[in-house]
């Protein structure tokens, strides 16, 4: 099956967005889920239908899935480790006297 | 070939190894995370098979929206049935992160390949089944969907959250449609239980067969795709539901059902697993009407693809032009 352009008649063949909604002012946007869809504004409201229908957002974002660049799962070791060596990094590594408030 | 006669490529020991140690430590597999292929195809069959359910599962309650009984139960059904596209999208969306195009699971569906949960081959025949499908049948996928939010596939769980979420308000306003029946005129008391008596038995096969007849439950349970079996949540469910059937003042159409002190679980019937058989096989009372929807629905649906499709092009042209 395929449409004039001979692209497949298939609403997956769409391009995929990746959904974030913010559940209330000054939170941070959170993954959702995605979907399929023409463009941007047709994502938008794809996305309002499927992941906000009970107030759950106040915002959302949609990106294209294609744009998004992730860290590999099995560099996760290497990737991350130089924090763990660096212990001055943290605030447990500075000696306070006791009974002191430094914060 | 279809995917499920393929052979199964040969994963690698040590692979297998520690991805198992990673689940006995509890830890999420995410869609980039190596996962040995069978884990993979479990996954992809269970959660295609759950979004095809939900997909379908609009039928049966869809047929009484024109007929619901007062604006406010119009209402509601409508917002419940819109909730059931919602959760196959949810879960087709999940299953997309397996690798798998929605495209082609849902060719699978129509084409008759792919299952879907034997409950929606039931018909509904008075407005009483409303309430009792929301009662009953949300009630029992509540009990499995809870659990299934602690699966080992961070997609499909996370899925299983916002489901979970939603379900409780199927199954209020089941129980609320239920309640009022059950208060009401004789006629409407007959007409609950008899809507009851038909959804009882195929409600508890919706937990599948018994796990002495369940050949994946052993791998499931193992990778933590499923944490508890279909024996354990058919019972769960009885247990919960058999005080609930008692506020109502109606009968649940099983002679054996009795309470057990000593395991506290309620003892229930033999069930009927020829029907279900039946039913999973394509003989159940609704099985091709319920195909039919979808095809239907899906080609008259073209043009709304083909317009969206068309409104995107002229939009990305006018925008180059620009």
């Amino acid at each position: 099956m395929s449409d004039v352009t001979g692209a497949p008649v298939g609403d997956s063949h769409w391009p995929l967005w990746e959904v974030f909604t913010q559940e209330n002012q000054g939170q941070p946007f959170e993954h959702a889920g995605s979907v399929h869809a023409t463009d941007a504004e047709h994502a938008l409201q794809n996305a309002r239908d499927v992941y906000a229908r009970r107030g759950e957002a106040v915002n959302l974002w949609v990106v294209p899935s294609a744009a998004i660049t992730a860290s590999a799962p099995s560099d996760a070791g290497p990737f991350f480790d130089p924090g763990n060596d660096k212990a001055y990094r943290h605030p447990q590594f500075y000696i306070a006297p006791r009974g002191i408030r430094i914060f | 070939m279809p995917e499920t006669t393929r052979p199964l490529p040969t994963d690698d020991p040590t692979q297998v190894a520690a991805f198992e140690a990673r689940i006995a430590a509890g830890e999420s597999i995410e869609p980039k995370d190596w996962m040995p292929e069978r884990y993979r195809r479990q996954l992809t069959r269970m959660m295609s098979q759950h979004a095809h359910s939900e997909i379908v599962g609009m039928l049966p309650e869809g047929n009484w929206i024109t007929r619901a009984p007062s604006l406010r139960r119009k209402l509601s059904l409508i917002a419940k049935v819109q909730d059931e596209a919602g959760h196959g999208l949810y879960i087709y969306c999940g299953t997309e992160t397996l690798g798998v195009d929605r495209f082609d699971l849902y060719n699978q569906l129509l084409d008759g390949t792919a299952k879907y949960s034997s409950i929606f081959n039931y018909p509904t025949l008075a407005w009483a089944d409303m309430g009792v499908i929301g009662w009953l049948v949300d009630g029992a996928a509540i009990v499995n969907q809870t659990i299934l939010a602690k699966t080992s596939y961070g997609p499909y769980a996370r899925a299983m959250v916002r489901i979970c979420k939603e379900e409780n308000f199927h199954k209020r306003q089941g129980y609320e449609i239920c309640m009022t029946l059950a208060k009401g005129t004789p006629a409407q008391r007959e007409m609950l239980q008899d809507a009851v008596n038909r959804f009882w038995w195929p409600s508890l096969m919706m937990f599948g067969p018994s796990d002495t007849h369940s050949p994946n439950t052993a791998e499931l349970l193992k990778w933590r795709v499923k944490r508890k079996t279909n024996d354990e949540l058919r019972q769960r469910f009885i247990n919960l539901t058999v005080p609930q059937a008692q506020e109502l003042g109606i009968t649940l159409p099983d002679p054996d059902l009795r309470y057990n002190a000593e395991t506290k679980n309620w003892d229930f019937g033999t069930i009927d697993w020829s029907e279900f058989q039946e039913v999973i096989a394509g003989n159940g009372p609704c099985n091709r009407e319920r195909l039919e929807a979808r095809r239907a629905a899906h080609d008259e649906g073209r043009w709304v693809r083909d317009a969206a499709a068309a409104h995107a092009a002229k939009r990305s042209q006018a925008t180059a032009a620009a």
